[in-house]
Order: C-alpha cells, then sequence, then structure tokens
C-alpha cells in the first residue's frame, strides 16, 4: 500500500452533502476485474455532459483544481454501497486526503486500504478549510499524518484524530494482511476453542 | 454484566484485543459475487497465498446476470462476461462452492445464504456487499466490507475492527393492515436519517419486530445501512429457530439442539445499556414512500412534495426528480414497476404482490417487472400460481438477479423514467442514467402498478 506521511497540495471545495459511493462511481464502471484506470470515470454524472464533454460548473474541471489531491467536502460522504472502487477512482483521479464533518463507516474503511487518508472535522472548522479550497490554486492545504495537524495557506493549523493502528498503517504502508498473517497461531487456537464450543459452525458431513 | 446482543456477538468472536483498542474479530462466513471479488483473488495470486478457509465461503453471480428467459445468452457486455467467468474461474481454482447462473439456487447472495441455511445465528458474516446487514435478521453481526477486507478474510479469515456503539429502535404495538417491514424501515430512516446510525449497530426490538417474519426481519436489517448502521440486529427466536431448520447447510439432529440451546443465550440482557434509544409506534407508522434521491427523503403516502426552503440538497433532488412542491404524493404518475432486490425479492413479497394485484390489471402505461430474488423463490411462487395471477395482470415475470435494483446488467430505467421500486436506494441514476426512483413496500408498488401513479395500497383495498 502507499504510505501517507505528509502532503501539501491543493484543496477543492465540494461542499455537497450525502456524496454517495454510486456519484463516486456509477455502476456502469464496476464491470472491472482491476483496481485502476477508473479516475476518469470518477464523478461521472455530475462531471460530464450527456455527449462526453466536461461541464464548467464542476469545480474538478476547473483549471484551479484540476490537479487537486485534497477534497473538502459535505457530511456523510461515501454513503450507500461498499464498493471500493470508490476510493479506487478517488485514488486514480489523483485524490489523496479527503476532509468532512462525517464519512459513512465502509468507505471510511476503504480509504484506509487504498493509502487515502480521510479526516473528519467540525463543520465550523470545514467551513473555513472551504473557504481556503476556494482560493483556488493558490491555497495549498499541508496535511502531516505524523502531528495530526492540518495548516491553511494563511499559516492557521487545526488538528484532527485519527485510529491509531490505521494511522500506522498509513505511515508506514504496511500491508495488513502480513500483519494479521503473522498472528495466525492466535487464530489457530481460536478456532481449535471454537471447533469444541460450537462444533457446527464448522462444514463437515455431520454438520450439513 | 448485562450484555446487548451486539455485545455478545463482538466478544464471542474476539481472536485478540490489541493494544491501540481495535480488535482482530474472527469471521465465520464470507459470501462472494462477481463485482467486488475479482481484485481480492488477484491480490491473493499476486501475494502467492491462500484462502484460510474456502469451506467457509459461498460465490454466487448475481449483479450482472441477465434475467431474460434467454439468459444462458443474453449477458449484455463483455465486460459482464469477463466478471462472471473470473468469478467462476477463481471458485474453481481455490476450491470455493459456486452456484452457478444456471442452477436453479442461483439469485441474490442476501437471498441465498439464508435459504441454504448458510446464514445462521450467532455467526460473523461479511461480503463485499454493504447489503450484508440482511443477515443480521438472525441475530447474525453482519456487514458489508470492501474488496480489500475481502482479500483480508480470504487469507486471515478475521478482520481488525473497531467496536460500535449500540442502538436499539423499539417499534410497540401492531402494524396497521397494508403496512409492512418496508415502511418500519423508511420509517426509521426518515427519522433518523442516513447518517443517524453511523458508528452503530442497530438492534431492532418490540412487538412490531417479534410479529414479523423471517422475510420481514430480512428487509428490516438490510435497510439498516440506508440508515448509516453498517449492521442491523434482530435477537434470534422460534421464528428464527423454525426457518433455520432443515435448510441444506443447516445443522442437523444433536447438532441443531446444540446449536438451538446456544442461540439461545444470545438475546440482550434485562438491563444492557445501548447507547441509543429509540422509539416508535407502530399505529403510528403509515405505508412510505420517497420523494427525493436519498432514502431519508421519505413521506407517508398521504404526504406532499415538500417545498426546498432554501436548502440546496432538497432543491436539487427536486429538480433530479421533475417535482414540484406542494405535489399531493398520490398524483405522482409512474412509467415503470419494479419488484425485487435483496430487500423485497423474497416469497412473502411476491406473495403481497399477488394478493394487491388479485385479478386487477397493470395500468395501460406502466410496465411492471417481478424479479423474484432467487431461483428456488421463483419456484415456489410458480407453484403457488402466483407467477400466473401477476402474468394475467400484465406484469413480466423474470429470472432471478439485482436487476434493476442497480441496474449493472440491461436491466434500467430510461432517462427520466419514473418508478415504483421495492429495491433500497433512490441515489441519482441508481436504477439507470437520469433515472428517477420511488422506494416503497411490494405492496405499495403493485397498487401503483394497478393504478399508474403512487397511490395508498390501504385505500386500493377499500376500492
Amino acid at each position: 500500500m502507499d504510505k501517507f506521511t505528509k502532503l501539501s497540495a491543493i484543496a477543492a471545495p465540494l461542499p455537497m452533502a450525502n456524496i454517495d459511493t454510486d456519484m463516486i462511481i456509477s455502476q456502469q464502471y464496476l464491470k472491472t476485474i482491476k483496481r485502476t484506470g477508473l479516475g476518469i470515470h470518477a464523478f461521472a454524472a455530475i462531471r460530464y455532459h450527456d455527449d462526453g464533454t466536461e461541464r464548467e460548473d464542476f469545480v474538478l474541471n476547473q483549471p484551479a483544481y484540476r490537479k487537486a489531491e485534497i477534497l473538502v467536502t459535505g457530511e456523510n460522504f461515501g454513503c450507500g454501497s461498499s464498493r471500493e472502487h470508490a476510493p479506487w477512482a478517488l485514488k486514480d483521479f489523483g485524490i489523496k486526503c479527503i476532509i468532512a464533518p462525517s464519512f459513512a463507516d465502509i468507505f471510511y474503511g476503504n480509504c484506509f486500504k487504498n493509502g487515502i487518508l480521510p479526516i473528519k472535522l467540525p463543520q465550523a472548522t470545514i467551513d473555513l478549510l472551504l473557504d481556503d479550497a476556494g482560493r483556488g490554486a493558490n491555497a495549498i492545504i499541508t496535511v502531516d499524518l505524523e502531528k495530526q495537524q492540518i495548516s491553511g495557506p494563511d499559516g492557521g493549523t487545526v488538528s484532527f484524530e485519527v485510529d491509531p493502528y490505521r494511522r500506522h498503517c498509513l505511515l508506514g504502508g504496511l500491508d495488513d494482511i502480513s500483519l494479521t498473517l503473522a498472528k495466525k497461531d492466535i487464530i489457530r487456537t481460536y478456532e481449535a476453542k471454537k471447533r469444541l464450543s460450537q462444533p457446527w459452525l464448522f462444514r463437515d458431513p455431520d454438520n450439513g | 454484566m448485562a450484555k446487548t446482543l451486539y455485545d455478545k456477538l463482538w466478544h464471542s468472536h474476539i481472536v485478540e484485543q490489541q493494544d491501540d483498542g481495535n480488535c482482530l474479530i474472527y469471521i465465520d462466513r464470507h459470501i462472494i459475487h462477481e463485482v467486488t471479488s475479482p481484485q481480492a483473488f488477484e491480490g491473493l495470486a499476486v501475494a502467492g497465498r491462500a484462502l484460510a478457509h474456502p469451506e467457509a465461503m459461498l460465490a454466487v453471480p448475481d449483479h450482472n446476470v441477465p434475467t431474460s428467459a434467454d439468459r444462458a445468452t443474453a449477458v449484455n457486455s463483455e465486460d459482464s462476461q469477463i466478471q462472471l467467468d473470473t468469478l467462476e474461474e477463481n471458485c474453481a481454482e481455490f476450491g470455493v462452492d459456486y452456484i452457478p447462473m444456471l442452477d436453479p439456487r442461483q439469485g441474490i447472495v442476501h437471498i441465498v445464504g439464508p435459504e441454504q441455511g448458510f446464514t445462521q445465528p450467532g455467526m460473523t458474516i461479511v461480503c463485499g456487499d454493504s447489503h450484508t446487514s440482511t443477515h443480521g435478521a438472525f441475530g447474525a453481526l453482519a456487514f458489508g466490507i470492501g474488496t480489500s477486507e475481502v482479500e483480508h478474510v480470504m487469507a486471515t479469515q478475521t478482520l481488525i475492527l473497531s467496536r460500535q456503539k449500540n442502538m436499539r429502535i423499539d417499534v410497540g404495538g401492531t402494524l396497521g393492515a397494508g403496512v409492512t417491514a418496508k415502511d418500519i424501515a423508511l420509517a426509521i430512516i426518515g427519522e433518523i436519517g442516513t447518517a443517524g446510525g453511523t458508528g452503530y449497530v442497530i438492534e431492532f426490538t418490540g412487538s412490531a419486530i417479534r410479529a414479523l417474519t423471517m422475510e420481514g426481519r430480512m428487509t428490516l436489517c438490510n435497510m439498516s445501512i440506508e440508515a448509516g448502521a453498517r449492521s442491523g440486529l434482530v435477537a434470534p427466536d422460534q421464528v428464527t429457530y423454525d426457518y433455520v431448520m432443515g435448510r441444506p447447510q443447516s445443522p442437523k439432529g444433536a447438532a441443531f439442539e446444540q446449536a438451538v440451546a446456544y442461540w439461545k443465550t444470545l438475546p440482550t440482557d434485562e438491563g444492557a445499556f445501548y447507547d441509543k434509544e429509540i422509539f416508535l409506534k407502530a399505529e403510528d407508522i403509515a405505508p412510505q414512500v420517497t420523494w427525493g434521491t436519498s432514502p431519508e427523503n421519505v413521506l407517508p403516502i398521504t404526504g406532499v412534495v415538500p417545498n426546498s426552503c432554501g436548502n440546496e440538497n432538497i432543491a436539487r433532488a427536486l429538480d433530479y426528480m421533475g417535482l414540484k412542491p406542494g405535489t399531493r404524493l398520490q398524483d405522482i404518475a409512474i412509467d415503470r414497476v419494479f419488484i425485487g432486490s435483496c430487500t423485497n425479492g423474497r416469497i412473502e413479497d411476491i406473495r403481497a404482490v399477488a394478493e394487491v394485484v388479485n385479478g386487477r390489471k397493470v395500468s395501460d402505461h406502466v410496465a411492471a417487472w417481478v424479479v423474484p430474488g432467487s431461483g428456488l423463490v421463483k419456484l415456489q411462487a410458480e407453484e403457488e400460481g402466483l407467477d400466473l395471477i401477476l402474468i394475467e395482470a400484465g406484469f413480466v415475470w423474470r429470472e432471478p438477479g439485482c436487476s434493476m435494483c442497480l441496474a449493472m446488467n440491461a436491466d434500467k430505467l430510461g432517462p427520466r423514467e419514473r418508478c415504483a421500486s421495492t429495491s433500497n436506494r433512490n441515489f441519482e441514476g441508481r436504477q439507470g442514467p437520469k433515472g428517477r426512483t420511488h422506494l416503497m413496500s411490494p405492496a405499495m408498488a403493485a397498487a401503483a402498478a394497478l393504478t399508474g401513479h403512487l397511490t395508498d395500497v390501504r385505500e386500493l383495498d377499500h376500492g
């Protein structure tokens, strides 16, 4: 997995609430067996006209934000479907950090698995960051995961909270499957106990 | 200390408590489908890893499958065919139970799991699909996961999770005629919003919940995710045991008795603590319909389209839906009806539609489809003669799959087509680009099919 340590980048304001994962990547683009190449389809319904040309009113189409790597957005971002194609599409587009008042649980977890840092902040702070982001390419926001701090273009800083295990994995770019496989013996012990106490859970000819 | 059902499920699956507060949680069952599993299998293959427990998995293709009679040759795109083929190849290579498209047991994963007895109380159950919450109806901790987590479960049979908070939603009293589990679910989402359950596991309690069949409980738990909760729960009881007994993968004989004895220990203890409690009265719940592009945009059928009052989200939803504030919901004309999905594609749902239809005809300008949730649901309905009632009324009787719930196969709404749908999401473009979805119960969708507009099924019954 890609590391996330410190990012200084353009932030794009997308102040809509309840942006669902269908809107981030719609169903016709889920027919892939790869994780890559979805960036061009991110936000397709609000990003393109029916004829495939870009909509000028969509923030990521505007010259100042085409290279944005941070998204500042509204509450309940990523609600709906569990499709990891949503963070894959955002990552492929170049988004590495999403700042919102709240996220849907499944999407929030999926971000960390793909080197994207989702940050929850109070709405009042988001409003300030939306102002900062509104200044376009002149507004570079710096996100420091080590220090758990965001600095705006005017030098003001805000702190954010993040789960320590997820932070650890992001900072190191760690593969959490390897970390868990290192605990194989503990898992085996659990299974052995469970096999005695709840034998019907283990599928063999006697148990269906 | 008194524990909730969720507390018990959580504690009984802790493999290890990490220092950072997260837990390594054991996963008993893992369901996969063709859309969210290929990248996980690829990840395993690239890393040279094996499946930890292929026997704890079940694979069913559902999202891409055609629902037309010629389904064997009707897959509508090369990409869809590749996904379907990839699932079959991966299952063969890794040794996973696979139910092929033409098998009578095939259907939507969340309908097939319970039918096969793969879903049982007390388990942890995951799938790369947010509607995995459905299985919580059995008193199992069931939740949707992303593809990276799918790969983690495949390789380790565990997930690293943080504990959720406990929410209880109690629905007391008795539902009125024409009011169903779907209406309870929509009313709850209207009450707490689509983020109301974020960070919580919701346990549904109360006499109106106890009175629900397993089908109804599945509908309710299915929609938990639309309230933001990854998992919904209903404590197991005799209704649950009776449903589970005798299914292909259910425990048999003495093992079943032993399992039931354990399942009886699962319900929430007297005095257990919930972080949040909400109380509703079944008598206050009318048939619900959505008017916007979020499941929380919901009202009783007796209501009117609201005014945006300057709210940009509501204004956007009204514009997308082509609706004017003040319009009576019952005056909204529809073009299509979709009966099906993991929310409402079960036998009870099809019976409810047939009962409403009962000799009447689908409105001339409405194209109405019934897509059974599984091949077994379809067979059962045909044995009961429900297909004939529906076909006679003018419904199209389809083969099983996710179909127009998310429009990944050829089944979709045209731009600006308006649909009365028994599915779970009314997001922009969900049932097809620019399509307009009104969510409701099967009985309400049936009533709309007959009249050609959104209709209060309670009045139809009296008329």
